[in-house]
C-alpha cells in the first residue's frame, strides 16, 4: 500500500509538469496465449485531439478497453496514470467517475426511448430518489445545444439518423462532465457531411478543454484535425507523430501502420477490355411501402463487361436500395421500369432468381446481413452455391473443405483453418469470406456495397487487387462506395446518386472529388 | 502427437458435443448403483425407451423449429388431437390401419404448414400463433372425445406401434435373435461408414485422427451399440417404438447434416437476412420446418395413442414442454442456428432417465419436477459457458 501511495505522489508531480492528462506505461495484455498488447506506451496531453491508428487487430480497441476498465485492473500489466494518479479501474463505472467516456462504433443507445431519456440513462436527474423529468429535459436541451444538435429532446432515437445519434452519444458523455472522450471509429458509419460536423464539434470541445482520443481508419480526418497520432502495429507502439511539427502525413501514417511503403493505394489495371452491356436498367423506380415514398427514382444505368462502375453518393441517397431492388428485391419494394441482363428483360421474384441470372451482391453490412457469423468459414463460402459441393443433393464435406481452402489461400484469408468461426475473424478477413462466398457462385456481375468499410489499409489493397483480378477474368463490378478516393481510384465510370436519382455519369478520367460532391449534394 | 495428448485435445475441442453423452452416462451409472442394478435391467431400459418415443420424435421436430428461431407450443395437443382422430378412424369409422396412419401424417403436415403460414407469411410471432393453435387443438380434442370420453382402440397392428416388439425369429440364450442380428448389422454399417469416410478424407489429403484414436472410436461406439442391443434383446428385443424413433432420427440426422435443405435450415437460423440475400427462400424453409413439426406431432400422437391403446381427453398435455426441454438439454441454442437432432434425442433420454430412476428410488413427484428443472437449467448453463469459452 505504502508503495502505491508513493507512486501516486511521484506520478502526480511529474505529470503536472509535462501537461499529460493520460499516460499509459508498459501496457501488456494477453488473451489465452495471444499477445494483444505488448509494452504499449501512450501519452496524451490535456486538451489535444489524439488519434490512435493502426491496422485491424493492431490493438487499438483493446488498449481503449484497458483504459476504460472493460478489462479490469489486474488483467493487464503496466500502469495507467490519469490526471497524475495511478488508476486501478475495476469496472467501467470507475473510469466514468473520473471523467473518462468511451463511445463505441456500435452505438449504445435505446432506440425506443427519447433523446433526453437516453442522454441521462444511468445518470438520472433525481430529486429525493424520484426522477425529475422537467429538469431532465431542461438539462438535455443544454447538452444538445453544446453538441449543436437541433432536435426536440422528446424525439425517439430510432427516428434520428446515425449522424445525429452519434451526437446524442456525445451529449450523453458531456452530461457526465467528461474530461477525456474516447471515440472508436465515430465516422465509419457517417456520410461526409455528418463527418464534417462531428469533426467540427470535436475541435470546439477541444477549445473547451476536453481531451479526445479517436480511433479511425480514415486518414484524411487524421490529417485534418489530429494534434498527435500514435501508430500501433501488432500490439506495439510504433511511433507518435506530432501534427505541429508537420509529421502527420498520409505517407508517414501508412508506412508506420503497415511497416512498408505502399506505392499506390489503388492497384493499376493496365489492359482494360470493355465488352458489351451486361446489365441495363431503364426508368427504374422503387417504392418503399413502409416509408411511403419512392426511394429509387427513374434510374437509367448500364454496366459493361469488364468494367468497374462506381456509384457514389451520400448515405441515404438510395444506392443500397437500388442494388437490392435489382438483386431480386428482398425488401419487397414496388418496382417499375425495365431490367435487362445480357440483353434479356428480367423480372426477378426472389434473390435466388438474380443469383441464377449471374448477379451477386456483397452487402454493405457484412455482420448484419452478409455472413453467418456463428458458422465456420467453409459453411459461409459454400452457402450460396451448395449445389457446387452437393452432387445429387447430398453434401460432400471433403469437397467443401477443399473449395474453402482454395479461397482461403487464393485470397489470403488469415485463419488457422476453414473450420474457424467467421465471427472471430477480423473485418478484412470477414470481407474476404463474403467475397469468396460469391466468387464460388461464379457470377457475371458482382455488386459490392461499401466493400472496404471498416477495413485496414493493407486489407483494402488486397480487396482492390482481387477486384482487378476478377475484372481481368471477364467479370463486371458495380462498386457502391462513400469513399471518394476509392471511387475515383478504382472505377472506369462513375454514377453519382442523390435522393434516389442518378444525378450524373462521369468517365473516370474526367472525374474529381469536387465534381462528385457537387452532384451528390445537388 | 502422443496418443493421450491427441485424445485429450479431441475431448477438449468437442466437450460441448460430448458433454451430453457424459452427463447421460453419469446419470445412468448413478441410478444403476443407487438401485443395485435395477435401473440398467433390460426390462427397465426397454420401458424407459418406449416411454420416451413419443417425446423424442417431437424433440426432433422441435430442434429444427428452435434452430430457425421459432417455437411451437401447439405440438402437445396437436398430437393428442390427431391421436384421437386416428382412434376415431380406426374404432368408429372402420378405416384400416394402413390408410389411417398416412392420412394422419398428412393431416399433421397440413396443420403444421398452417402454423408456418401464420409465422412466415402473416408475420405473427411463433410463440403467439402456436399458443393460439394449442388452445384450438385442446378444444378440438375435447370436442371429438366429448361424447364418448376415452376412445378404446382395438386394432392390434396399430397398438403394436406403442406396445409391440419386433417379431421373434428365435432366441439365443434368452436373447431375441432378430434384435441381435439388427444390432450386428448396425455395428457393421457404422464401421463401414466410418472407414469409407476416413478413406475419402485421406484421398483429399486432409488430416485425420491417428490410427489408434480412430480404432478406439470404432471399438468404443461398437461396444455401446452392442451393449444397448444386448440389454434390449434380453427383454423382448427392439420395440416398434424404438425402431420408429431410430428411423426418424436417422432420417433427420441425414437431412440436417448432409443435404442442401439441412444447410439452408441452419443458415436461416443463424442469420435470416443473410440467408435471404444468399438466395435462400426463408419462407419456404419456415413452411417446411413447421410442416415437419406437424408431421412429427401426428407421429407422436399415433405412438401415444397406440401405447395407451386408447385416445383420452387429456392426451398430449405438456408434451410440448417436455420436447422443448429435451431440445435445450440436448444443446439447442435459443439464439438460433445451433443444435443437433442427435443431441435432442440424448436430451430426451436424459430427461426420461431422470424420471425413471427417481421413480425406482421412490422420489416424490414434487422433488422430481424440481430436480428435472434444475437439470434443465444446468444443461443450459453448461452450454452458455462452453460457448463463451470457444467464442
Amino acid at each position: 500500500m505504502g508503495g502505491s501511495i508513493l507512486d501516486k505522489k511521484n506520478g502526480g508531480s511529474a505529470k503536472r509538469a509535462d501537461g499529460n492528462i493520460l499516460e499509459m506505461r508498459g501496457i501488456s495484455k494477453n488473451f489465452t496465449g495471444v499477445k494483444a498488447l505488448s509494452d504499449v506506451n501512450f501519452q496524451v496531453k490535456k486538451g489535444e485531439i489524439h488519434f490512435l491508428v493502426g491496422e485491424n487487430g493492431a490493438g487499438k480497441s483493446t488498449l481503449m478497453k484497458v483504459l476504460s476498465g472493460v478489462y479490469p485492473y489486474g488483467t493487464y500489466e503496466g500502469d495507467i496514470v490519469y490526471e497524475g494518479t495511478v488508476q486501478q479501474f475495476g469496472k467501467i463505472s470507475d473510469s466514468v467517475k473520473t471523467g473518462i467516456a468511451i463511445i463505441y462504433q456500435e452505438l449504445a443507445l435505446f432506440p425506443d426511448l427519447s433523446v433526453y431519456e437516453n442522454i441521462f440513462a444511468g445518470n438520472e436527474v433525481k430529486r429525493g430518489g424520484v426522477i425529475d423529468w422537467n429538469e431532465t429535459i431542461i438539462q438535455a436541451r443544454e447538452m444538445l445545444r453544446k453538441v449543436k444538435l437541433n432536435v426536440n429532446p422528446e424525439t425517439l432515437i430510432r427516428d434520428l439518423g446515425v449522424g445525429k445519434q452519434q451526437l446524442v452519444e456525445i451529449a450523453k458523455a458531456l452530461s457526465k462532465d467528461v474530461k477525456l472522450l474516447i471515440l472508436d471509429e465515430p465516422t465509419a458509419a457517417l456520410n461526409e457531411n455528418d463527418s464534417e460536423n462531428l469533426l467540427e464539434l470535436l475541435r470546439e470541445l477541444k477549445n473547451q478543454g476536453i481531451t479526445c482520443i479517436m480511433i479511425s481508419h480514415k486518414l484524411k480526418e487524421v490529417i485534418a484535425i489530429a494534434d498527435k497520432a500514435t501508430v500501433l502495429r501488432d500490439g506495439r507502439t510504433i511511433c507518435t507523430l506530432d501534427g505541429s511539427k508537420g509529421e502527420i502525413t498520409e505517407a508517414a501514417i501508412i508506412k508506420n501502420m503497415v511497416g512498408r511503403d505502399i506505392e499506390d493505394i489503388y492497384p493499376k489495371r493496365p489492359d482494360k477490355r470493355i465488352g458489351e452491356t451486361i446489365l441495363e436498367v431503364k426508368n427504374w423506380t422503387a417504392y418503399d411501402s413502409e416509408l411511403g415514398r419512392n426511394i429509387v427514382k427513374n434510374v437509367d444505368l448500364h454496366v459493361n463487361k469488364g468494367e468497374i462502375v462506381g456509384i457514389a453518393g451520400l448515405m441515404g441517397s438510395g444506392r443500397t436500395e437500388f442494388a437490392l431492388s435489382v438483386f431480386g428485391n428482398p425488401r419487397n419494394y414496388k418496382l417499375d421500369g425495365e431490367l435487362f441482363v445480357d440483353g434479356r428483360k428480367r423480372n426477378f421474384k426472389h434473390t435466388s432468381d438474380a443469383i441464377k441470372a449471374g448477379i451477386a451482391y456483397v452487402t454493405e453490412d457484412r455482420k448484419g446481413d452478409g455472413l453467418f457469423l456463428i458458422q465456420d468459414i467453409k459453411s459461409n463460402v459454400s452457402a450460396a452455391n451448395l449445389k457446387g459441393i452437393a452432387p445429387g443433393g447430398v453434401i460432400n464435406d471433403n469437397e467443401e473443405v477443399k473449395v474453402a481452402n482454395d479461397y482461403k489461400s487464393s485470397m489470403a484469408i488469415k485463419a488457422p483453418s476453414v473450420e474457424q468461426i467467421v465471427g472471430n475473424l477480423s473485418g478484412g478477413n470477414q470481407q474476404k469470406v463474403s467475397l469468396g462466398k460469391w466468387l464460388f457462385v461464379g457470377p457475371e456481375l458482382l455488386i459490392l456495397d461499401e466493400p472496404t468499410r471498416g477495413i485496414d489499409v493493407g486489407a483494402k489493397f488486397e480487396i482492390y487487387t482481387i477486384m482487378n483480378k476478377l475484372i481481368n477474368q471477364g467479370m463486371s463490378i458495380i462498386m457502391i462506395s462513400s469513399e471518394l478516393g476509392e471511387v475515383l481510384g478504382m472505377s472506369d465510370r462513375i454514377y453519382v446518386m442523390a435522393e434516389g436519382r442518378i444525378k450524373g455519369e462521369i468517365a473516370a478520367e474526367h472525374a474529381d472529388q469536387e465534381k462528385i460532391m457537387q452532384l451528390a449534394t445537388q | 502427437m502422443n496418443f493421450f495428448t491427441e485424445a485429450k485435445t479431441m475431448l477438449k475441442q468437442n466437450i460441448r458435443d460430448y458433454g451430453m453423452y457424459i452427463a447421460l452416462f453419469v446419470i445412468m451409472l448413478t441410478f444403476t448403483i443407487m438401485t443395485n442394478g435395477l435401473f440398467i435391467s433390460s426390462r427397465n431400459i426397454s420401458n424407459l425407451l418406449d416411454a420416451t418415443g413419443y417425446i423424442a420424435v417431437l424433440a426432433v421436430g422441435m430442434t429444427l423449429v428452435i434452430v430457425i428461431r421459432h417455437i411451437d407450443l401447439s405440438v402437445g395437443f396437436a398430437a393428442g388431437f390427431m391421436g384421437a382422430i386416428a382412434a376415431i378412424m380406426l374404432s368408429q369409422l372402420g378405416v384400416p390401419v394402413y390408410l389411417t396412419i398416412p392420412i394422419i401424417l398428412v393431416l399433421g403436415i397440413v396443420i403444421g404448414m398452417f402454423n408456418g403460414v401464420l409465422v412466415a407469411s402473416v408475420g405473427i410471432p411463433a410463440f403467439v400463433s402456436s399458443l393460439a393453435a394449442m388452445l384450438i387443438f385442446r378444444g378440438a380434442l375435447l370436442q371429438v372425445t366429448e361424447k364418448t370420453g376415452t376412445i378404446i382402440v382395438r386394432d392390434k397392428a396399430f397398438n403394436a406401434l406403442g406396445n409391440g416388439y419386433l417379431p421373434s425369429i428365435g432366441e439365443v440364450g434368452g436373447l431375441s435373435l432378430l434384435s441381435l442380428i439388427i444390432g450386428a448389422l448396425v455395428i457393421l454399417y457404422f464401421v463401414y461408414a466410418e472407414i469409407s469416410k476416413r478413406r475419402n478424407k485421406i484421398k483429399y489429403k486432409f488430416e485425420v485422427p491417428s490410427n489408434q484414436i480412430f480404432a478406439l472410436k470404432l471399438v468404443f461406439v461398437s461396444i455401446i451399440i452392442a451393449y444397448v442391443t444386448w440389454i434390449l434383446a434380453g427383454y423382448n428385443g427392439f420395440s416398434w417404438t424404438v425402431v420408429i424413433t431410430l428411423i426418424v432420427v436417422a432420417i433427420y440426422h441425414f437431412l440436417t447434416t448432409k443435404t442442401v435443405l439441412g444447410r439452408h435450415i441452419y443458415a436461416v437460423g443463424s442469420n435470416p437476412e443473410a440467408a435471404h440475400l444468399t438466395g435462400i427462400n426463408v419462407k419456404k424453409i419456415t413452411y417446411i420446418v413447421f410442416g415437419s413439426m406437424g408431421m412429427l406431432s401426428a407421429l407422436s400422437g399415433i405412438l401415444y395413442t397406440a401405447r395407451l391403446q386408447s385416445a383420452t381427453t387429456t392426451a398430449g398435455t405438456l408434451f410440448e414442454l417436455d420436447a422443448i426441454a429435451a431440445a435445450y438439454v440436448g444443446g439447442v441454442s435459443a439464439a438460433g442456428g445451433v443444435g443437433k437432432v442427435t443431441g435432442s434425442i440424448i436430451g430426451a433420454v436424459v430427461m426420461a432417465s431422470l424420471s425413471s430412476g427417481m421413480n425406482l428410488l421412490g422420489v416424490g413427484i414434487s422433488y422430481q419436477y424440481m430436480i428435472r428443472g434444475a437439470v434443465l437449467a444446468l444443461a443450459v448453463i453448461f452450454d452458455v459457458i462452453t460457448r463463451k469459452k470457444r467464442g
